[in-house]
This record gives C-alpha cells, structure tokens and sequence, in this order.
C-alpha cells in the first residue's frame, strides 16, 4: 500500500495551520538542510533524487538549479509557478489551500540551495482562498522565524511574496511568467539566455512548480534513495494525478510514478459512468495528445507516456466516454488555445484563429471534403515555429484527435451533421 | 488604507515599480468594480509609471474589467472537463433563468454571466466562480438556490452596489 507523502495534511482538519504542520514533523527539513548541508550538498542530493519538474516539461530539477551561476553580482531569485492553468489540472490549488506550509518550507530549501534570498509566487488570480492561506501561513512562518533574517539561527536569510496573475494561460510558461512578474503582458522570450543566467530583472532565476517544490522537504529528510525507488528510476518519485471528466470517482490521487493509466481510470478513479463505456483518455492536461482506449496500457511517467507519442505533462488525466464526440472536444481544445495565444507568433496567432473556423464548421454539419488535409495542413505550419509549446501543445493534440479519431471527423463531413446530436 | 496606500503598501515588494502594476490593478478594480480610463491614468500616476505601460495590462489580462460588470460576476467554466459535465446545457439555463444572453448583464445590475476557460477545480466540475467562491458539482437545481441566495444577499446589501437600469429597450 502506497503511502501519501505530499498529501498527507490535504485532509488533516486545519491542515493549513502552522501548528498542525509542525505536529506532523513540518518544517524539520528546513532546520536538517540549513544545519546539516551546504546550499551545493543539497543540489547533489536533489540531483541524485532524480527529481524531474512536475510543472509539465519534466526538466531535471536539481540540474536547472546547478545552471544558477554561483558569483553572480547581482540577487538571485526563486519564482514559484502557481499559474496552474492547464485545463484538467487542479493540484497546486490543493496543495496551496490545503498544506501551504509544505511549499514555504519547500520554497525556502530550494531558495538556500540556489542562493536566493526572494521568491515570487506567481498565483492565478482566480486561486483566492489559495491566496489567502499562503498569506496566512507566510505570515505564521515569519513569526516563527522560517522565513525572515537569519532563518534558525543561520546565515541564510528569505522572504517570500505573492504575485497575482490575471487570467492568462500563457503565463505557465516561464519566461512569458517572468515578463508579466516584471509587468509587461505575458509573452515568452527567446532561449537562451535561460532564466537561471538571465531570468526576472535580468538576474538569476530558477522557476519552479509548486508540486516540485513540495517534494523537496520529503527528499532532504527521506534521502533520495527514498524518493528514487519510487517508480521509474529515471522518472521517480510520488506524484499527483488529477483525475477529471466522464469518470466516476474525479479527484486528486497521490500514487507511485508510473502507474498505470487504465489502473488510474478503471480501479482508483472508479471507470466509467454507470452504462458508458471509455473511448479516450487525455493523460496530462489538454496540451497532451489524446489516447484512444486500447492505449491505456501505459505507464504514467514522462518517458513512457513520451514514448506512446503522448505527455504526462500536469497530469490532469480527463476521461472521454462513448457519449461525447470527439470533434467537438478537439473544438473546444483549440478554441482554449486559440483565445490564450498571446499573439507573439503568427503561426500560432493565426494558425489556430484558422484551425477554430475549420474544427467548428465540421461539428456543425458544414465542412467541406478537403477540410482534413486543411487541418493537418495547419498542425504542420504551426508545430516548431513558435517561440514557446502552447502552439505546439495546440498542433499535437489536434494530431492526435485527427490520428485516432477519423472516422468521426469523416461521419460528421459526410452525414453534414454531427452523428452524437 | 485607501487605495493609493494599498497600491503602495504592493509595490514594496518589488525592485521595479512597472511590476506593481498587475497588483495595483487589482486592487483598483477591488475598489472601483472596474477599470474605466480615469482608474487607469490615477494607477499610472500613483506608480509613477507610463500610462501605456497600465493600459496594455488592463486589455491584455482576462481578470480585469475595463467596463462595468453586474454585482454578481457569474464565470462558469466551459473547458474540457466542465463540458463533459454538462456545462453546455448549465449555460442554456442561466440564460433561460436570467434572460442573458453569454456577456450580458441583467437590466438591474445585478449578474454579468460570462464563460471561462478552466477554474482548476475539475473534480468538482462544472464548476462556476462568483467573486472569491467556487461553487462546484453544478446541476439545475444548485444553480437555482444559488441565484436565489445572491439575489436574498443583493437585497440585504445596503450602499450603492447596483449599477444604474438600462433604458427600457437598451
């Protein structure tokens, strides 16, 4: 039997509450690295733990921390992704709400092995109860001397500030992130320089996902031999899977790596409605190209879901059952698209604008013979031609639904309607 | 703290003064219910920072308002896993029961209802945000209760909240 690590408070009765994280052994992972390791130690250790982000894009975490140059000259910073806004994704808004105090210590660990001494939590402005539980407990940690001056007596000193966003998608990606903490409209940059040699204010920066950041206290303290036997070796550790969508049993499961999809679906998530069957999963947030139901024999991690031609990616795992039609799902994934480009690069501000037209006089009864080429036509004009994955995210799913699921798309050009109203 | 204090108190926390633009807008759409020009040009004023600088922000961000929103902002989440709950048919029946159209605003003030793109509360979908609330697992009968209450929370209201009616045939 698994046993939960990152939610462990989630359903204690005011987990949120300082006293009760400390109860439960809160904040021992700060006082064991600030007095028992130096700030390199501790990146060896997360290296070693083989830790990989779990903001979607699964990038070695302790390697994106040893990229921040050591005599830089100039402040370093931490920004905590919080912009959870991948459609189907729902965990750091639990995690923030329910346990805001395994981030701060998260946050305060990673900030020391760095040599930050400000982080950023960059939050969705729509997260207000989350908002007001990380200022509670930011508060509570300062008054107790986890975050401040001299944190326990240390050299190292750290404060944390929130930063409201505003309703905008693209932020999730880091440098788009970093433009709208600097107060510019959210619009990646080009790479490099990387964040960590010239993030926010042109400083360093390490830019990490409030689920990785969480699983840091548990390494420091468990070891990562610990964390790395979790799972796959390459890709190990607890994780967070977000389950949503015609399933029975929708909510946040804390399971091993790598676990396997159907498993996921059918046993924790309860399987289908009563009388419908699956037809598809999408596994990691709609940027993740869908899997038919013969494809659920799949291990969630990054590199086997990689390896299917998918993503885990934030792990909201959304389930399609044999009612729905899937052009009308793949509309509505490049209409969210569509709307969230930021408009930097034209094949995704354009491509998708055209892409949305196409996708919804299909499901309308109206589309024309040569509407599917058109459609591949345009995946092939935006994948790799823009300056950061949401165009990209966009062009795959889009594959994939027009991969796996033809014979709709077909049945609604040549019936003229759409064969599920 | 009024709002220039408030907006102060934000941009301590910042090297940058253009980064407390963001913050300061909300807390001026806190204050004002939305974002007119003149809001605009007194955040631009108070920061010090160019007026262009606060206007790309207000029109870029989906969260701010430059025109008036009805007392209850009804936003019910239309994305992927809200629409495999029914969020379709929720939307045919707030306008049904509100006589709006999606965008629209009810003659007295009271409910704008817009759609939005994913909440991040999908294990209770669909899901609908009214100011700070989530209210999820939505079917026909909650969403009525819930208009209800916030029309009882409306009349209990004291001050002026309402925004003007509209001419009759507007």
């Amino acid at each position: 039997m698994f046993e939960p690590v990152l939610l462990r408070n989630v359903d204690a009765p005011d987990g949120h509450l300082l006293a009760n994280y400390e109860a439960g052994g809160g904040y021992r992972a700060l006082a064991k690295a600030l007095g028992e390791h130096t700030p390199d130690e501790i990146i060896d250790i997360v290296k070693s733990s083989n830790l990989r982000g779990r903001g979607g894009a699964g990038f070695p975490t302790g390697m994106k921390w040893s990229f921040v140059p050591k005599r830089a000259g100039k402040p370093k910073y931490l920004c905590c992704n919080a912009d959870e806004g991948e459609p189907g994704t729902f965990k750091d808004r639990i995690l923030m709400e329910r346990d805001p105090h395994q981030l701060i210590e998260g946050m305060a660990i990673s900030a020391y092995a760095i040599g930050a001494e400000t982080a950023y939590v960059y939050i969705r402005g729509e997260y207000v109860l989350a908002i007001h539980r990380l200022e509670q407990a930011i508060g509570e940690a300062h008054a107790k001397g986890y975050l401040g001056r001299r944190i326990l007596g240390s050299d190292f000193s750290f404060i944390v500030h929130i930063h409201c966003g505003a309703g905008a998608y693209i932020c999730g990606e880091e440098t788009a992130m970093l433009d709208s903490l600097e107060g510019k409209r959210a619009q990646p940059r080009l790479k490099p320089p990387f964040p960590a040699v010239e993030g926010l204010y042109a400083s360093p920066t390490v830019i990490n996902n409030v689920e990785t950041l969480v699983c840091v206290p548990h390494i420091v303290v468990r070891g990562f031999e610990w964390f790395r036997g979790i799972g796959p070796v390459k890709s190990p550790g607890p994780k967070l899977y977000c389950l949503s969508g015609q399933v029975r049993k929708p909510g946040l499961y804390e399971l091993p790596m790598g676990i396997q999809l159907r498993e996921l679906v059918e046993e924790y998530a309860g399987g289908p409605l009563p009388g419908r069957k699956i037809k598809a999963v999408i596994p990691g947030g709609v940027s993740a190209p869908v899997i038919p139901e013969r494809g659920l024999d799949v291990g969630m991690d990054f590199d086997s879901l990689s390896a299917v031609g998918s993503m885990l990616g934030s792990a909201g795992v959304i389930v399609i059952d044999d009612s729905t039609c899937m052009v009308k799902v793949a509309t509505r994934i490049i209409e969210f698209f569509h709307h969230e480009s930021c408009g930097k690069c034209t094949p995704c501000r354009e491509g998708l604008n055209w892409a949305v037209k196409v996708l919804r006089r299909i499901e309308a009864g109206q589309g024309a013979p040569g509407d599917l080429e058109q459609l591949k036509t345009l995946c092939k004009g935006i994948f790799g031609n823009t300056f950061c994955a949401l165009g990209d995210g966009a062009a795959m799913g889009l594959r994939a639904a027009l991969e796996h699921f033809e014979h709709e798309f077909v049945a609604h050009i040549e019936e003229r309607r759409c064969p599920f109203h | 703290m009024n709002m220039r204090e408030k907006i102060e108190a934000a941009a301590a926390r910042y090297p940058d003064q253009r980064s407390a633009i963001m913050p300061a807008l909300l807390i001026a759409q806190k204050e004002h219910g939305h974002l007119p020009g003149p809001v605009l040009e007194e955040v631009a004023d108070i920061l010090n920072v160019e007026r262009i600088w606060v206007y790309e922000l207000a029109t870029f961000y989906t969260l701010f308002h430059t025109e008036p929103v009805g007392m209850f902002h009804l936003q019910l989440c239309d994305n992927v896993s809200c629409m495999l709950r029914g969020s379709e048919a929720l939307l045919k029946h707030l306008e049904a029961m509100l006589g709006i159209t999606k965008g629209g605003t009810t003659p007295e003030g009271l409910f704008t209802l817009s759609t939005v793109e994913c909440l991040g509360a999908c294990e209770m979908a669909p899901v609908m945000q009214v100011g700070d609330d989530y209210h999820g697992d939505l079917d026909f009968a909650r969403v009525d209760a819930l208009l209800d209450r916030l029309r009882a929370v409306a009349r209990q209201a004291t001050g002026p909240v309402l925004a003007p009616a509209a001419p009759p045939g507007e």
